[in-house]
C-alpha cells in the first residue's frame, strides 16, 4: 500500500516537473520567435536575412544601426521590464496570500511615478536625466517603508497591508496629479507619457541599469521560495514549519520592491504586467513559488515585447506607448480574475 | 456626540450657519479683492463693465454653488453606499463610480461629438451606472456575500480600469489633454452656472427619493429582514438607494471631475456627530459635505498662489490619512 503511495507521488512529482520543463521551453521558444519577430518589424522596412546580416556581421549601416541601437536595446529592455514587474507581481501576491495584489495596487508603482514626476517638474533642469531612474528606485522605497509602517500593527496583516497600500496609492496619485497641473503644458506631457509607461528611445545604458537588480533580486526571492510557499498556507502553518516570518515577509518585500522601482524607473508606470503576468504562468505552472518566477518573468516578458511591438508599429508613423496596450488587455482580464476568484475569499 | 433631538437640531442649525459662511467666504475670496458693495451691486444692478461684478457673477458664485452642490451630493451618496454594503471604506470615489462616470465623460468630449454639457451629463450617469454594475458583480463572493476586502479591491480594479483607459485616451489624441486632466484631477472652478440648471431636478429627484427612503435605510442597517417588515422587499430598496447614488454621484462628476474621499470621510464625521439614524446623518452629511469642498475649494486658492490647485487633489490629501485611519481601525477585525 506505502508502495504504491509513494510510487504514484513520483509519478506525480516527474509528471510535473516534466510539465514544468515543458513550458518553460515553450515559452523561451516563443520568447526568442518574438524576439525574431520584433527585430525584423518596425517603421523602416528590413528583411530577416538583412536582420540576421547585421546581427552576425555588424557593419557601419544605416540597417546595423537601426538593429543593433534602436530595436535591439529597445527589445531587451522591454524583456528585463516585463520579467521584473512579473516577478515582483508573483512575490507580492504571494506574501499578502491575495491573488489581486501587484505593486501598482499597493502603491509601489505610485510612489515610483510620484518621484519620478517631481523629478520631471522640479530637477530636471539641474539634474541630468539619467538620475531619473535612481528618483523612482526612492520613491518605490519610500512607498513601500509607508505601507509597512503604516500597516504595522504587531506585524503585518496582508489584507491591512493592501489596504494601506490603496489608500497611499490615492493619495500618492493625487501628488502626481498636483504635479502635472502645476507644470507647464510640455513638461505635464512628458511626464503623461512617461506615467503610461513607454520604451521608447530605450538606450544600452538602460539595459545595464536594469539588468543588475534582477541579477540581484531574483536569486535571493528563489532562496526565499520555500518559505514564500509556506506563507501562502497561513501565517500559523508556516510559524509551525520554522519559517521566521516577519524576516522572510520583510526580504521578500524587498525583492518585490527593488525590481517593481527599477522596472518603472526604466519603463515608467507600465501597470497590469505584475498582476497578469503571474495569473497566466500560475495556470501553466501551479503557484509553487521556485516554478512561478521563471514562468511569470517570461510570460511577463511576453507580454510587454507584444505591448511595444503593437506600439511600435500598429500605428505608423505615431509611436504608442507600450503601456496603453498593455492596460488595454491586462484591466479588463483584471476584472475577470475577480470575478473568477470567488471561490476563494 | 449630540444625543438629544434638540442638541441635533441646534447641531444642524450651526451646520447651516458654516456652511453658509463657508459659502460666503467662498465668493468674497480670492486673488482679487472684492468690496462688499460691490457683492449687494453685482445683484442689484448687474453692470456688465464692471470687472469685479463680473468675476463675482461669472466666476465666484458658480464655483461656490457647484462646490456646495458637488459636496453635498458625494457625502449623501456615500453614506448611502456605506450603508448599503456595511462597508465602512465605500465611498463613490473608492468603489469606482466615479471613475466609471470620468471615463464616459471623457470619451463623450474626445471622441464623440457630444459637447454640450447636458449631454455630457447622459454620459456620465451612464458611466456610474456601469460602474457601479461592475462592482456589484464583482464584490459578491460566491454566495453573494460582500467581503469587505473584496468590495474594496473591485473598486480599485474599475477605477484602475476606467483611469487607464482615459489616460490612454489621453496619450492618443493630445489635443484633449487639457480637458480630460480637468476631469481627472476633479475642479469646481471655471464652470457655467447654466450647467448647473439642468442638473438640478436630477440632484432635486434624488434628494427627494433619498428623504422619503430614511425610515427604510435605517432598517437597512439592521438587517435586509427588518425592510421587510416596512412592507418593501429589500432588494427594490437597495435597487432605489442604488439609483440615487448613480444619479448624485453621476451628476457630480458631470459638473466638477473626479472628487474623491469626499464620501469617505464626510459619512464618518457625520455619523460621530449625529448617530447613524439617517433622519439626521443625511441631512448632517450635506451640510458637512458642503462645508468640506467650499472650505477644501477655498484653500485651494490660497496654498500656492498664482496658481489654483485642483479640489480632487486636496480632497484626495486631506482624505488619505482618514482611509488609512480607518483601514488600520474599523478592519482590523477582517
Amino acid at each position: 500500500m506505502r508502495q504504491t503511495v509513494t510510487l504514484t507521488l513520483d509519478s506525480k512529482v516527474q509528471s510535473d516537473s516534466k510539465r514544468l520543463l515543458h513550458s518553460l521551453i515553450m515559452l523561451s521558444l516563443l520568447l526568442v520567435a518574438s524576439v525574431g519577430l520584433s527585430l525584423c518589424l518596425g517603421s523602416f522596412p528590413t528583411s530577416f536575412t538583412q536582420v540576421l546580416h547585421a546581427l552576425a556581421a555588424p557593419q557601419s549601416s544605416d540597417i546595423t544601426f537601426i538593429i543593433w541601437e534602436l530595436r535591439l536595446p529597445r527589445i531587451l529592455l522591454a524583456i528585463l521590464v516585463g520579467a521584473a514587474l512579473a516577478i515582483a507581481g508573483a512575490i507580492l501576491q504571494s506574501i499578502v496570500r491575495n491573488p489581486l495584489a501587484s505593486p501598482d495596487v499597493i502603491g509601489i508603482t505610485s510612489g515610483a511615478a510620484l518621484a519620478a514626476v517631481l523629478f520631471l517638474a522640479l530637477l530636471s533642469t539641474t539634474l541630468s536625466i539619467h538620475w531619473l531612474p535612481v528618483a523612482a528606485m526612492l520613491g518605490a522605497l519610500v512607498s513601500a517603508l509607508l505601507v509597512v509602517s503604516l500597516a504595522w500593527k504587531g506585524g503585518i496583516s496582508p489584507s491591512r497591508m493592501v489596504l494601506v497600500g490603496i489608500g497611499l496609492a490615492a493619495a500618492m496619485g493625487a501628488g502626481t496629479t498636483l504635479l502635472i497641473v502645476i507644470s507647464d503644458d510640455s513638461a505635464a506631457m512628458t511626464a503623461y507619457v512617461w506615467l503610461t509607461g513607454s520604451l521608447y528611445a530605450a538606450q544600452w545604458d538602460d539595459v545595464r541599469g536594469l539588468l543588475p537588480w534582477l541579477v540581484i533580486a531574483v536569486p535571493i526571492s528563489l532562496a526565499f521560495a520555500r518559505h514564500a510557499d509556506a506563507m501562502a498556507l497561513g501565517d500559523a502553518v508556516a510559524e509551525g514549519l520554522g519559517v521566521a516570518i516577519l524576516r522572510s515577509r520583510l526580504v521578500l518585500l524587498a525583492c518585490s520592491v527593488a525590481l517593481a522601482g527599477a522596472a518603472v524607473a526604466f519603463a515608467g508606470g507600465l501597470s497590469f504586467v505584475g498582476l497578469i503576468a503571474p495569473h497566466l504562468a500560475a495556470r501553466l505552472v501551479g503557484r509553487n513559488m521556485a516554478r512561478l518566477v521563471p514562468a511569470s518573468a517570461l510570460v511577463g516578458a511576453l507580454i510587454v515585447l507584444y505591448a511595444d511591438l503593437l506600439g511600435r508599429v500598429a500605428f505608423l508613423p505615431k509611436d504608442l506607448p507600450a503601456g496603453i496596450f498593455v492596460a488595454g488587455i491586462g484591466a479588463p482580464f483584471f476584472v475577470y480574475l475577480l470575478h473568477r476568484s470567488r471561490a476563494r475569499f | 456626540m449630540l444625543n438629544s433631538a434638540a442638541a441635533k437640531s441646534i447641531g444642524l442649525l450651526l451646520g447651516a450657519l458654516v456652511a453658509l459662511g463657508a459659502f460666503f467666504a467662498s465668493v468674497m475670496l480670492g486673488t482679487t479683492e472684492i468690496a462688499l458693495s460691490s457683492l449687494f451691486g453685482s445683484f442689484a444692478h448687474y453692470d456688465p463693465t464692471n470687472i469685479a461684478h463680473i468675476i463675482l457673477l461669472t466666476e465666484r458664485l458658480p464655483r461656490a454653488v457647484i462646490a456646495a452642490l458637488v459636496g453635498a451630493s458625494l457625502a449623501i451618496a456615500g453614506a448611502l453606499m456605506q450603508t448599503m454594503t456595511r462597508n465602512p471604506l465605500a465611498s463613490p470615489g473608492i468603489l469606482g463610480i466615479n471613475a466609471g462616470a470620468m471615463f464616459f465623460v471623457v470619451v463623450a468630449v474626445s471622441l464623440l461629438p457630444l459637447h454640450t454639457p447636458a449631454h455630457y451629463v447622459w454620459a456620465a450617469l451612464l458611466g456610474a451606472l456601469v460602474a457601479a454594475v461592475l462592482v456589484v458583480v464583482l464584490s459578491r463572493g460566491r454566495h453573494g456575500e460582500l467581503s469587505p476586502l473584496r468590495v474594496v479591491l473591485a473598486g480599485v480594479a474599475v477605477t484602475a480600469m476606467f483611469v487607464s483607459f482615459s489616460q490612454g485616451l489621453l496619450v492618443v489624441d493630445q489635443q484633449s489633454f487639457e480637458s480630460v486632466l480637468y476631469w481627472l484631477a476633479g475642479s469646481v472652478s471655471g464652470r457655467d452656472l447654466s450647467l448647473v440648471a439642468p442638473l438640478l431636478p436630477l440632484f432635486g429627484g434624488a434628494l427627494l427619493l433619498s428623504a422619503l427612503l430614511v425610515r427604510h435605510a435605517n432598517a437597512l442597517l439592521l438587517g435586509d429582514d427588518m425592510v421587510t417588515g416596512l412592507g418593501m422587499q429589500a432588494t427594490t430598496i437597495k435597487l432605489l438607494l442604488g439609483l440615487i447614488v448613480i444619479v448624485l454621484a453621476g451628476s457630480s462628476v458631470a459638473l466638477a471631475g473626479m472628487i474623491g474621499f469626499v464620501g469617505l470621510i464626510v459619512p464618518h464625521m457625520a455619523r460621530g456627530l449625529f448617530g447613524i439614524d439617517h433622519r439626521w446623518l443625511l441631512p448632517a452629511c450635506a451640510l458637512l459635505g458642503a462645508c468640506l469642498l467650499l472650505l477644501a475649494d477655498l484653500a485651494s486658492r490660497f496654498l500656492m498662489p498664482p496658481q489654483e490647485i485642483p479640489v480632487g487633489v486636496m480632497t484626495a490629501l486631506i482624505g488619505t490619512p482618514f482611509f488609512i485611519y480607518l483601514a488600520r481601525r474599523k478592519m482590523a477585525g477582517q
